[in-house]
């Protein structure tokens, strides 16, 4: 399939269920959403993350059942740093859509594990591999390094082969 | 964000219970998994497993590598199902790129990655069954799995991490014989599959030690992250390869096989009649192998023909610039998931228009499923343990990346 240019802007995919329903609970927290080879991205406010992913769960129109990963990515050295990713899957409606909510380097955000146990996993290796910390998760341990590790290995700013 | 001083993970303060750790050398945690159970003689009050004995970090690996390295990368992920791995890489760099792969070459990834879970199964199969006790199981499994790897081998040059498949097609044209050889192999293995439920499934051994253990409701599985077997055998009828076909799975004809009781002998039940399953596809795809290239024509990705090379300029130029510079993919992001033997396997990769990628994330389909591990087997039997994570087929690859 050939490259089509990206559609962006809330305007021209109010037609999407899924931003429909966003928009139509909080306006102000949908800064900007995107369709992009045929994937749709919507940008969210840290503080309606776990409201924005329980809505498009129980939302008839959406019906995201299935939260399939979190993961961030490191925009350093631009502000702000990260941007942490939810892929939701919608099973009855074979459709899938991305959420994306930007956080300062200090930043915390709401943890999602009361919407979706699955987050645990998730949310515990972004913790270890990037320091972001997760307000109310029920167990923020490290989970892939050893717990007396230094540093946060997938920051752009650790070295690839380590300080060793 | 200040370092959290590390908690004691299990520090129950009764007296009645022992703390335990099983792994990360046990046998039958097919792997390095470590398990800190806290047990009441036999039963098990709590359970926590923790991984990362094998983490190799390959997510930071490729943020140095071109995008054409990444491909042997994804084979040392999930070692039982390379193939898999090289597909969800593949695919979602083309869907990067915008790239269109030959009808051909989609076909044999499609007859490649059958062939590979059946592998995967086998092995899965076999290991399970020794756990529990069933030795003739392991070694008859393992013979079938040796034809495939001898397959594999005959294609790509090695039996486990063959680094066939490319970005825009496939490596090399396979051998003269082999599909000679690959229905050779389908032909008989039904029957083999036949063996194996033959020592397995009404043995009465076996179905004390698997039904009724491992039970978790279909909602509880889906809100914990479990995807693939484990999920269809809990009654959720959800199979990417039909739900949302990729690679030209909708060409071919196969069930999704589901069961209800979502205990450890139904997920057996649902992967025998996947390898069944999987020998149709693969049939399909021996006959209707359509003729043709096996690499996308894309000049500045894919590397051309060493005849080429040797013949034409222009080739000879794009290949060193190919190896050298790599290509440039154009900026954005995408997320590809495959269905793996296990699940869901998502490859979730930022591009920002540079010949390495800016971040790839695997969504791993074992890292998710072992979150059930605790809620299987907290208040059962040490024994019911063994059985569960033999039944949630686990690679420690996979989980710990």
């Amino acid at each position: 399939m050939p490259l089509t240019p990206a559609v962006t802007g809330i305007e021209p995919l109010k037609d999407r269920p899924e931003v429909a329903r966003l928009v139509a609970a909080n306006a102000e927290a949908i800064p900007d959403a995107k369709l992009d080879r045929d994937e749709l991205t919507i940008w969210i406010d840290r503080a309606f993350i776990r409201e924005a992913v329980a809505l498009l769960r129980d939302d008839a129109a959406t019906q995201y059942n299935f939260l399939a990963d979190v993961t961030c990515v490191d925009w350093h050295p631009s502000v702000p740093r990260f941007e942490v990713v939810y892929h939701l899957l919608s099973i009855p409606r074979k459709a899938r859509v991305r959420l994306k909510v930007r956080l300062a380097e200090d930043g915390a955000i709401e943890s999602v594990t009361s919407v979706w146990p699955s987050a645990n996993f998730y949310e515990r290796e972004i913790f270890d591999l990037f320091g972001i910390h997760f307000v109310g998760h029920p167990d923020l341990r490290r989970i892939l390094m050893p717990d007396d590790w230094e540093g946060h290995p997938l920051r752009k700013d650790y070295p690839v082969e380590g300080y060793r | 964000m200040a370092h959290l001083t590390p908690t004691p993970v299990l520090d129950s303060g009764q007296e009645r219970t022992m703390i335990l750790n099983m792994g990360p050398q046990h046998p039958s945690t097919h792997g390095v998994l470590r398990l800190l159970l806290e047990v009441d003689g036999e039963s098990i009050v709590r359970m926590v497993p923790d991984i990362g004995y094998l983490h190799t970090g390959i997510e930071k690996t490729y943020e140095a590598k071109f995008y054409q390295q990444g491909v042997p990368l994804a084979d040392r992920m999930d070692y039982l199902a390379p193939f898999h791995n090289e597909l969800g890489f593949c695919l979602a760099v083309e869907k990067l790129l915008g790239l269109e792969i030959p009808a051909r070459a989609q076909v044999m990834r499609v007859l490649l990655n059958e062939l590979q879970r059946i592998s995967s199964h086998l092995v899965w199969l076999g290991t399970h069954a020794l756990d529990i006790g069933a030795m003739s199981v392991f070694l008859y499994c393992f013979r079938e799995r040796e034809d495939i790897l001898r397959l594999f081998e005959a294609v790509g040059g090695q039996r486990m991490f063959t680094d066939y498949m490319r970005v825009g097609g496939l490596a090399l044209e396979v051998p003269l014989d082999w599909f000679q050889r690959v229905r050779g192999f389908a032909d008989k293995f039904p029957e083999r599959i036949d063996e194996y439920e033959d020592l397995l499934t009404h043995n009465p051994i076996w179905t004390r030690r698997t039904k009724g253990v491992g039970y978790m409701s279909a909602d509880d599985l889906r809100a914990i992250g479990v995807t693939g077997p484990c999920l269809r055998a809990a009654g959720v009828d959800w199979d990417l390869r039909r739900d949302m076909p990729y690679s030209g799975y909708e060409k071919f004809q196969f069930k999704v096989p589901v069961a209800t009781e979502s205990d450890v002998y139904a997920r057996y039940l649902v992967r025998v009649e996947e390898l069944r399953e999987s020998n149709k596809i693969v049939l399909q795809a021996l006959d209707g192998m359509p003729s043709g290239p096996i690499k996308a024509d894309a000049p500045h990705v894919v590397l051309p023909d060493r005849e080429k090379m040797k013949t034409q300029m222009e080739a000879l130029i794009y290949h060193f610039k190919i190896v050298t510079e790599g290509f440039n993919v154009p900026a954005g992001e995408v997320y590809q998931a495959i269905e793996s033997p296990r699940g869901e396997l998502g490859f979730y990769i930022v591009s920002d228009g540079t010949p390495k990628p800016y971040r790839v994330h695997v969504r791993a389909p074992s890292f998710a499923n072992l979150q059930s591990l605790a809620k299987m087997c907290e208040g059962k039997l040490i024994a019911d343990v063994v059985a569960a994570i033999g039944s949630i087929d686990i690679v420690l690859g996979d989980v710990d990346r």
